[in-house]
């Protein structure tokens, strides 16, 4: 029995994504972005002009912990939508092994990969443990609330800590969203919630051939 | 007696230093002008302070500073500790000297250092919102400041505090309005034992010796100024009955510095790290122009399909 998720028109159209799941999806993006941006304006001098977008400096610093805070519930929710599809799979690290093939988009040489490729299971990882790292020292470092409850020295190391560890974020921020634009019908995915039975042959076949056999995606409406 | 500053004069003076004499200013370059002015510098001699307190309540007058009524913890020392509106404050310390066997009633008289090489302009992320003036001093300027905190984790001497309701930084000036019209310190004025003296640099460094001779021959062997090198030196010394141990003294750190994750952290690794988040963006615009899109073919859609029809 074929899984709902699958309309057998021709072009074949897949559900890959729930209207929650985008909703959630976007807010998260929404907020990461201006959290990225309030946050870099204290990062150097180089990009203190980006407090400009929050109203100056002192705007910047206090909305950047609340967009912190907001970040950190909707991704919270994201991870329960999604970790469902990123347990890490003998397939991903023969699919890590072929950077070349991955790099090309030579997808016939690699594995066929389920929801999500490798690439989508370390973007999904990384950004779990680096949005941890960062809510844990950016409280530590929320003097407006939470300057009394360390001393100086472990705020140094937090602050350390926090703009290394968003020095990498960003970087997988970067790297996701050109993941997206490169691989076309991605975005489609996360605004219509449909992609092409194409699509999905091509880049997530194993996906595909679960929905094929019945399988119903975890963040899908129970219909 | 250190001869004690003039009054000041009636007629209202120039500043003898402004925006054009900036050494160094947060989160910013500035070339300094070829000339520096004369260093200046305040002298706390703690073997002269009777702990009166004048000191703290000129600063808070001059200032326009009123701190909250605190409350009485035993000792007396009031408030507890620097805030945004105390920015000096006497430290007394009861110390059982082991050698003399003597209790000695050790008072600090804490605030900004005025360091040579500042922490907490190093660690400022708002252009201009900490500035030093090439006589020493260490300004906060506050229509720039954000408000971050990031100055208190630069500081090496746990000195700045951050307003709650203005949310600005605040700490000592060394009376810059005052210096810049030809007037020392508020404290210094208000000081009955000149305790406190203010002057250049050299002239301080100089009376301190004075009064370290005088010390050593009354018994203290280990008398000392305090001008810490680990900082570049600073613009407010102390004259120390005990030099070989600061501590003594509130805690005064016997050899502070800049801390190695500050200087990490607002080191060369930025720069680095804006050009890989560069790098990232460059790469990916060169991979998209090499390879293209990465799209479904028709085949594809064919493949696809007859797997969704082999399974109907
Ligand atoms: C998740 C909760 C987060 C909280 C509570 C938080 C909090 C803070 C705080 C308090 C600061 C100091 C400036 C200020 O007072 O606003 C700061 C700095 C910063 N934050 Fe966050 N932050 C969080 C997440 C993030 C994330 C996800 C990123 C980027 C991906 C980020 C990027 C930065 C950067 C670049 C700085 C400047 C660091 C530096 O000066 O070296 N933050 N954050
Ligand atoms: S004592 Fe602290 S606040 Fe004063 S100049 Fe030095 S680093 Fe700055």
């Amino acid at each position: 029995m074929l899984s709902p998720q699958i309309h057998d028109s021709y072009p074949v159209a897949v559900d890959r994504y729930s209207g929650l799941t985008r909703l959630n999806h976007w807010i998260n993006a929404f907020f990461f972005v201006a959290l990225v941006l309030s946050g870099l304006a204290f990062y150097s001098p180089y990009t203190y002009f980006l407090s400009g977008l929050f109203g100056g400096g002192a705007n910047a610093r206090m909305l950047h912990p609340w967009f912190g805070v907001i970040v950190t519930i909707s991704f919270l929710f994201l991870f329960f939508r999604f970790v469902g599809g990123n347990g890490w799979k003998p397939r991903d690290t023969a699919w890590m092994k072929n950077p070349g093939a991955v790099l090309s988009g030579d997808e016939e040489a690699l594995p066929e990969a389920g929801k999500y490729n490798a690439g989508q299971k370390i973007v999904f990882w990384s950004m779990t443990m680096l949005i941890i790292i960062m809510i844990a020292t950016g409280l530590v470092i929320w003097d407006q609330y939470f300057a009394a409850y360390t001393s100086i020295e472990v705020k140094r190391a937090a602050v350390l800590i926090h703009s290394v560890a968003a020095t990498a974020a960003i970087i997988v921020l970067i790297i996701h969203i050109y993941a997206a634009i490169w691989v076309w019908g991605s975005i489609g995915a996360m605004t219509s919630g449909r992609v092409t039975g194409g699509w999905a042959w091509r880049h997530h076949r194993k996906w595909l051939r679960d929905l094929v056999a019945g399988r119903v995606d975890g963040d899908m409406p129970k219909a | 007696m250190f001869p004690p500053l003039p009054n000041p004069p009636t007629q209202t003076t120039a500043p003898k230093f402004g925006p054009a004499d900036l050494m160094r200013r947060s989160a910013s370059t500035v070339t300094p002008p070829a000339q520096r002015q004369t260093e200046v510098a305040k002298l706390i001699d703690i073997s002269k302070c009777i702990g009166c307190k004048a000191c703290q309540v000129a600063c808070n007058e001059w200032n326009e500073l009123t701190p909250p009524i605190g409350d009485n913890f035993g000792v007396y020392q009031n408030p507890s500790d620097l805030l945004p509106d105390q920015w000096t404050l006497m430290r007394f310390t009861e110390w059982d000297n082991p050698q003399t066997g003597n209790l000695e009633w050790l008072i600090r008289k804490d605030g900004c250092m005025h360091c040579e090489d500042p922490g907490c302009l190093k660690a400022c992320p708002a252009p201009g919102a900490i500035v030093q003036y090439t006589n020493g001093i260490v300004d906060f300027i506050s229509e720039n400041c954000i408000g971050c905190g990031y100055c208190v984790k630069g500081c090496p001497f746990n000195i700045p505090r951050i307003s709650k309701t203005t949310h600005k930084a605040k700490k000592c000036t060394l009376c810059s309005d005052r210096v810049a019209v030809g007037q020392g310190p508020a404290c210094a004025k208000a000081c009955p034992t000149q305790a406190i003296v203010f002057g250049t640099k050299d002239d301080m460094k100089k009376w301190a010796s004075g009064r370290v001779d005088d010390l050593k021959s009354r018994g203290f062997a280990n008398a000392g100024l305090y001008d810490p090198a680990g900082v570049g030196g600073t613009h407010v010394m102390y004259v120390l009955p005990h030099a070989d141990q600061p501590q003594l003294y509130a805690n005064l750190p016997a050899d502070p510095k800049i801390d190695p994750l500050v200087g990490v952290w607002k080191g060369k690794g930025k720069v680095a790290g804006l050009g890989a988040m560069a790098l990232a963006v460059l790469a990916g615009v060169l991979h998209y122009l090499k390879n293209g899109p990465e799209v479904a073919t028709e085949e594809d859609e064919r493949k696809a399909k007859s797997l969704v029809d082999g399974a109907v």
